[in-house]
């Protein structure tokens, strides 16, 4: 069997260690490895979204990304999302509100694609948030109420 | 156990206070926050990994299978072949099941498990799947279900002979089904018309495309219980099937649903849990499946394929006078496809005297269908709505009116034998008729198609429990699956009945352990069936509370009246008593009476059938052939909107699966039979930048059988769909599209034959 790494990592600003095989992946490594299940996996390929998170600061699937990879690297996920327990990030708020999901099971990567999205693009448009989120596959919306609640957020975000 | 609910008490003018509100769903804060536990977000001690081996080949005989080297590799726990499943009958329910969910004779399709391993690791039971050595005897395949009919197909099961079957012969046959339904006299019917349209139309097998693969865990203890805990729409009905394949009592059985990541009737049979089981027994550790997408794509469920002809006659004035379709329908390797939804749905909402339908389910090397929203009806309507498309444009009838002029009426006796009460067909083609899309002028360039839907709804076994806690505060458990927000809506109907705030109820999915036998949820059953069952659970605690109140008081029961939550003197002859909240009976009396619950148990019956007119345009790109959708409203019948931003976000996507279905989905086999494109990149599902948002006119002409009106709304909105998109683009390119997915090559041929033609407006 092949010798597994050693990797330090920051997630969500809490240092988390762990030892994983060289091939796996990192959205396995946070799910299996760590049991932080708020990320998906939905096709493992990098086309449905599911498993969105921030690495470094940067958008990635992390079913592309190796576990090894992340040594030294700062992680966010859906799970520190929340600015603290019983406040919710403006996004997961207005998702709610709007109904901005259904079954749930893509909202964890669109929630952090999108906070990706306003961090960039505080005032963007229909157009512009359906491009951005054309890599998060959802099945049970038709997307109409996700667009809504992400517009809806970015306006109070902006203060409007 | 009798029921208290044999009158609805549907009141239209009822003052409702939750009922129509839009909550934030209970369930929806841990799905924001990545708390909500999915089929594969759970993990038990000891839990070993299991994995499928699938054949690589769309027929072939079994001729062995080895195992012993996987078995020898160290961290290898349990193996298991069609040798540990029980033998069940071929051709019968059980076993078709048992060899769907693993190749017994023969691997019938590309993806047929034929061995699973349980494992330590992934790594470990990834490299034990290689060392398992499949001795197969290739056969020649058959995919096309037209082909599958011929003399001199390759024939899946010898046994098969055809139900219904025009000759009586003793020959095998890849047609499991030959099914005709008629009423009143075809001939004559067309006979009648001044116009007849005939067209022959095909689609190819869809996926349901659920974001979450099939997850699940089970544990077999020694002493032979399962725990299965799993992502499914039917515990229930997973319990009892798992019963009879794996020959467990189902008292043995107890299914714990999880979160539901998607299912939209993928998910209302199995396919892991039972190989799970066995490999939990032979390893005394619990073992835990999860599918990877390619297994999704290859493994589960798509819909039905279709081959099928329409032929309809209308008089000028626009009157229908005769239907009739012969129709084809790719089932897989198993019988199962509910094509019979077809013939009593593809028609029903206008009211045709003449009607003669024949249809064939046909077996073929390709995955077993599973259901899918009104289960073998859009693929067809998208056939029935271009031909009535065409009549109208022929006689130059206003496409609303056409169908106006059509459309069934209060009192309608279907052609499968219903008649309806109430219905709301003819105010959504009014309200289409009348709304700002359809009243706006088609943009230059663009194209515009109506196309309009049905679909029966369902009711069906149900039980359910409804606990007051001590402190008043409400306890619901059910055992149907919440596929998008049914807990909310079941929540609001019960705050409703007992007069209390909606977030002093909670319902929880319960185990199949905890309540009787719960149906599938699909079929657009769930909102109005649990909330039947549980308005009447709700009138049984407030029975018992006014019981407990005329003690407390010591004045008769029916002295006391039931209002806004309180038991409340009657009147001031009564006497002169402060109101008792729930919460102060429950506080006073569950320590002295005991707990007041009500649980009900029915067989629902009721349900108001549903109606959707869609108004779509699109803009077909002339050099590549590319439609993208430009505007797109539904108007939908939904009896009485519960919460009706969840109604509004089942038609919404809805409509969306059915853009997908119209314009890309399909399922490409390459001539040795191997599905071609198993993943999100190949198999394109729309995505947010593909759509336009989905405006949505909610009419509600309530169904008077349930307590507020409801009708199911979850099948309807994708009926109409593919027709809607295919009229648009016909409207667009001058010629009507007749194969789904109306993909761009396709769009193409049509193009080039429109302009051949002369007819193109591009």
């Amino acid at each position: 069997m092949a010798k597994r790494s050693h990797v330090t990592t920051t997630i969500n600003g809490d240092e988390y260690e762990f030892l994983c095989e060289p091939d796996q992946s990192l959205v396995d490594v946070l799910r299996n490895e760590l049991e932080l299940t708020g990320t998906k996996e939905g096709c493992s390929t990098g086309d449905c979204g599911a498993c969105s998170i921030s690495l470094e600061g940067e958008l990635v699937c992390s079913c592309l990304v190796l576990g090894v990879e992340a040594d030294g690297k700062e992680i966010e996920t859906i799970e520190g999302m929340a600015p603290s327990a019983d406040e919710l990030h403006p996004l997961q708020r207005h998702f709610l509100e709007i109904n901005g999901l259904q079954c749930g099971i893509c909202t964890p990567g669109i929630l952090v694609a999108a906070k990706a999205l306003l961090e960039k693009n505080p005032d963007p448009t229909e157009t512009e948030i359906r491009f951005w989120l054309a890599g998060n596959l959802c099945r049970c919306t038709g997307y109409d109420k996700i667009i809504r609640s992400v517009q809806s957020a970015a306006a109070e975000m902006r203060g409007g | 156990m009798a029921t208290i609910l044999e009158e609805s008490g549907f009141d239209p003018n009822a003052e409702l206070k939750v009922v129509g509100t839009n909550p934030v769903k209970h369930d929806g804060l841990d799905k924001v926050t990545g708390r909500a536990k999915f089929g594969a977000d759970a993990f038990l001690p000891g839990m070993l990994v299991g994995k499928i081996l699938r054949s690589p080949h769309a027929h072939a005989v079994i001729k062995s299978i080895d195992t012993s080297k996987a078995e020898a590799l160290p961290g290898v726990k349990a193996v298991v072949t069609r040798d540990d499943f029980p033998e069940k009958k071929e051709g019968t329910g059980a076993g078709d099941m048992t060899r769907n969910m693993m190749a017994r004779e023969k691997a019938l399709y590309d993806g047929h498990p034929v061995a699973a391993v349980a494992a330590t690791s992934e790594r470990v039971a990834k490299k034990a799947l290689k060392l398992i050595e499949v001795n197969y005897e290739v056969l020649p395949h058959v995919i096309d279900p037209v082909e599958a009919m011929n003399a001199d197909a390759p024939i899946l099961h010898d046994y098969l002979r055809t139900k219904g079957a025009e000759k009586d012969e003793d020959k095998p046959t890849n047609v499991t089904e030959r099914m005709v339904t008629q009423l009143g006299d075809i001939d004559a019917g067309f006979e009648d018309a001044d116009i007849i349209v005939e067209r022959s139309y095909d689609s190819k097998p869809m996926h349901q495309g659920y974001i979450e693969p099939q997850a699940c865990i089970a544990d077999y203890s020694e002493d032979g219980q399962v725990e299965l805990w799993c992502c499914t729409q039917a515990p229930f009905v997973y319990r009892d099937r798992l019963s009879a394949i794996l020959d467990i009592d189902c008292n043995k059985i107890n299914v714990q649903q999880s979160e539901l990541g998607g299912g939209f009737g993928g998910k209302t049979g199995f396919y892991g849990e039972p190989i799970a089981i066995l490999l939990s027994k032979k390893a005394s550790r619990a073992v835990k499946i999860v599918l990877s997408r390619i297994e999704v794509f290859r493994g589960t469920g798509p819909v039905a394929g279709t081959s099928y002809t329409i032929k309809m006659g209308c008089k000028k004035d626009g009157t229908i006078t005769a239907a009739h379709a012969e129709m084809i329908f790719q089932a897989g390797p198993f019988a199962g496809s509910m094509y019979f939804n077809a013939p009593n749905a593809m028609f029903t909402r206008y009211d045709i005297k003449n009607v003669d339908v024949i249809a064939y389910e046909v077996l073929s090397n390709r995955q077993k269908v599973a259901s899918f929203r009104a289960p073998c009806v859009p693929q067809i309507v998208f056939g029935v709505e271009g031909v009535i498309d065409e009549m109208s444009r022929k006689i130059e009838m206003d496409p609303i009116d056409f169908r106006l002029k059509n459309a069934a009426e209060d009192g309608h006796t279907t052609i499968y034998g219903d008649t309806w009460g109430p219905i709301g067909f003819i105010e959504t083609l009014k309200q289409a008729k009348e709304c700002d899309h359809y009243k706006t002028p088609v943009k230059e360039g663009e194209g515009r198609g109506i196309s309009t839907g049905f679909w029966f709804n369902r009711g069906g076994e149900t039980a359910a429990s409804l606990n007051l806690a001590p402190d008043g505060t409400v306890t619901i458990a059910v055992g149907t699956s919440d596929v998008a927000g049914s807990r909310i809506s079941i929540s609001m109907m019960a705050a409703e009945e007992l007069g209390i705030p909606v977030d002093q109820v909670r319902v929880k999915m319960a185990d199949t352990n905890s309540l009787g036998f719960n149906r599938v949820t699909a079929g657009s059953r769930t909102t109005f069936s649990v909330g039947m069952v549980i308005v009447d659970s709700a009138r049984k605690c407030i029975a018992e509370l006014r019981r407990r109140a005329s003690e407390i008081w010591d004045v008769p029961e029916d002295g006391i009246v039931f209002e806004e939550g309180m038991c409340r003197p009657a009147s001031a002859n009564v006497g002169d008593f402060e109101p008792l909240s729930i919460a102060d009976i429950c506080k006073q009396t569950t320590m002295s009476h005991g707990a007041i619950c009500g649980h009900t148990e029915m067989n629902v019956t009721g349900a108001g059938p549903g109606f959707a007119v869609n108004i779509v345009d699109v803009k077909v790109d002339e050099t590549t052939g590319r439609t993208d959708v430009t505007r797109y409203t539904v108007v939908q019948d939904v009896g009485k909107a519960i919460h009706p931003q969840q109604v509004e976000g089942q038609v919404q996507g809805g409509a969306i699966q059915g853009v997908g279905w119209a314009l890309n989905e399909e399922y490409i086999y390459g001539d040795d039979g191997r599905l071609q494109n198993a993943g999100f990149l190949d198999y394109r599902m729309p995505v947010a930048s593909d759509v336009p948002m989905v405006e949505t006119i909610m009419v509600e002409v309530p169904n008077p059988a349930h307590p507020f009106g409801l009708r199911g709304v979850g099948e309807v909105p994708v009926v109409p769909t593919m027709a809607a998109v295919g009229n648009a683009i016909g409207d667009a390119v001058g010629i009507r599209p007749t194969s789904l997915p109306m993909s761009p090559p396709k769009v193409l041929e049509v193009i080039e034959q429109a302009k051949s033609e002369g007819v193109c407006k591009l």
